[in-house]
């Protein structure tokens, strides 16, 4: 399992979901401390393309062995492509959460939503605060 | 976030859960390691190799006299005449009504000196109710969960990592024996809950941090609680508060062979001649997703529900298993299991959902 990582050009949700932003899409995942929190991911059960999604509520289910785990979109807008090599290989969601272990990809229906997210300082002080 | 670690229950081998980078979770009351590398490793080398479980929650009773066979037999669901000097049975502990108290393995420790294990969640429940129906029997009930601590050694190198370590022969299958393992006084117990080969070792509590050193240095992988219920669920072993409950009695729950009608027990009458309408099956999912306990099971006879789930490590598909009606038991048999919302596929399935491939 990869170390401990919250890279810099993300946006954090207080669910422990990241967005990376490109313009008026996005591509969402859940950040390192979810997974490990997780623990083998085993199963990842993706929304359709082409459903909407509304922040801060779930979008899809991510398993472990033992556990079901809700993710949160951190933004709202319509799907436009799932990681569907995630049916396969869920674990990469544990090996690379910010890489290949991407969840959707997001066409976002409001832009301004992006300042509610915290930065990765803000997001770390979240994860110091709760430990 | 968990209860504070002052209102749980420690094992003496706490600290070398967190040694090993355990993940503890309260369990039953007690502060347990849930998994250490990862369930699936933890899983896979108890099949492969061999695991060490720390099972120090589980309770004890040891029951003693001239007439402690008398007083099992009253309470046990199977014939405790049965069981010879040093050797082991399963059964289970039932209400007047039938429905189920706990299950349980019964060690004879000598003619007239029994020790009983219990499930960690039952063990006050089931002392009071043996103290309550020895009233008038020349028997003693001694909670014995304070003298032993208890390891399983579980997987096909098991025994051997154990006799490497042993002063003694260790026990065939369903026996137990003294025997000195680590410079410890165990009692060794030829049985599981893996569906593997193995012992579990009873041991002084302050002794079963060498045993368990001893072990790891023998290449022994520590095993927590989430491998021990993939593991068991694989084999379609029962848990108790998931397949058994007050509110099922053991002839749905499959165990009509363990009990022993004519004994006498407390239950007995209840359960003669009762036609359960629902039994408990093991089923495999045939399509994507993990069942879990409490997911609503349809059949073209009628309902059901999934009693336990998990996704199998070793068939990598969603296993587990649920009440049905009972004319949808046979192996074979179409269901739909509602995964919050979802509808997947599933079949019933013969027992074992895995068996070991034998070498050829």
């Amino acid at each position: 399992m990869a170390e401990a990582s919250y890279p810099e050009d993300l946006k954090y949700h207080a669910e422990h979901d990241w967005a990376r932003i490109d313009g008026d899409q996005a591509t969402f995942g859940i950040t390192w401390y979810a997974q490990d929190a997780l623990g083998e991911v085993v199963f990842f059960d993706p929304p359709e393309v082409g459903a909407s999604v509304s922040k801060d509520e779930a979008y899809a289910e991510v398993e472990s062995v033992k556990a079901v785990s809700d993710v949160f979109a951190p933004l709202s807008g319509e799907i436009v492509e799932v990681n569907e090599a995630l049916a396969d290989s869920p674990e990469k969601v544990n090996s690379d959460p910010y890489g290949e272990g991407w969840m959707v990809k997001v066409k976002l229906s409001d832009a301004s939503e992006v300042d509610e997210l915290m930065d990765v300082g803000a997001y770390k002080e979240l994860l110091q605060a709760g430990s | 976030m968990p209860p504070a670690a002052d209102t749980l229950r420690r094992t003496p081998l706490f600290d070398r859960h967190e040694r090993a980078g355990a993940r503890l979770v309260p369990f039953a009351g007690w502060e347990m390691p849930v998994q250490y590398e990862g369930i699936r490793q933890e899983h896979v080398a108890v099949r492969t190799t061999a695991g060490v479980f720390d099972v120090s929650h589980m309770g004890e009773i040891e029951t003693s006299g001239p007439q402690a066979e008398e007083l099992l037999q009253r309470l046990l669901s199977n014939d405790v005449t049965k069981i010879a000097e040093r050797g082991a049975q399963y059964s289970v502990l039932c209400r007047e009504d039938g429905g189920v108290l706990d299950d349980l393995f019964t060690y004879r420790l000598g003619p007239n000196r029994f020790l009983t294990v219990t499930n960690a969640s039952n063990h006050e429940k089931d002392l009071a109710w043996f103290r309550e129906h020895a009233g008038d029997l020349d028997a003693e009930v001694a909670d014995a969960h304070g003298r032993w601590a208890m390891l399983a050694v579980q997987g096909p190198d098991a025994r051997a990592a154990v006799e490497a370590i042993a002063e003694g022969e260790l026990p065939a299958r369903m026996r137990t024996a003294e025997v000195r393992v680590a410079g410890v006084d165990c009692l060794a117990c030829g049985t599981g809950y893996t569906g593997e080969d193995g012992v579990e070792l009873l041991t002084p509590p302050d002794g079963a941090p060498d045993v368990w050193d001893a072990l790891l240095e023998r290449g022994v992988v520590p095993a927590g609680l989430g491998a021990r219920d993939t593991l068991r669920l694989e084999v379609c072993f029962h848990l108790y508060g998931n397949d058994l409950s007050e509110d099922r009695n053991p002839i749905e729950a499959g165990l009509g062979w363990c009990c022993k009608l004519d004994t006498g027990f407390i239950g007995a009458d209840a359960l003669r001649g009762t036609r359960p309408e629902q039994t408990l099956v093991p089923f495999a999912f045939t399509g994507a997703g993990i069942p879990r306990q409490g997911n609503a099971v349809r059949t073209q006879h009628g309902e059901g529900v999934v009693t336990s789930g998990s996704l199998s490590p070793c068939l990598e598909l969603g296993i587990g298993m649920a009440y049905v009606p009972v004319a949808a038991a046979e192996p074979g048999t179409e269901l739909e299991v509602d995964v919050r919302g979802k509808q997947r596929t599933a079949e019933v399935r013969e027992k074992p959902l895995y068996r070991k491939e034998t070498s050829g």
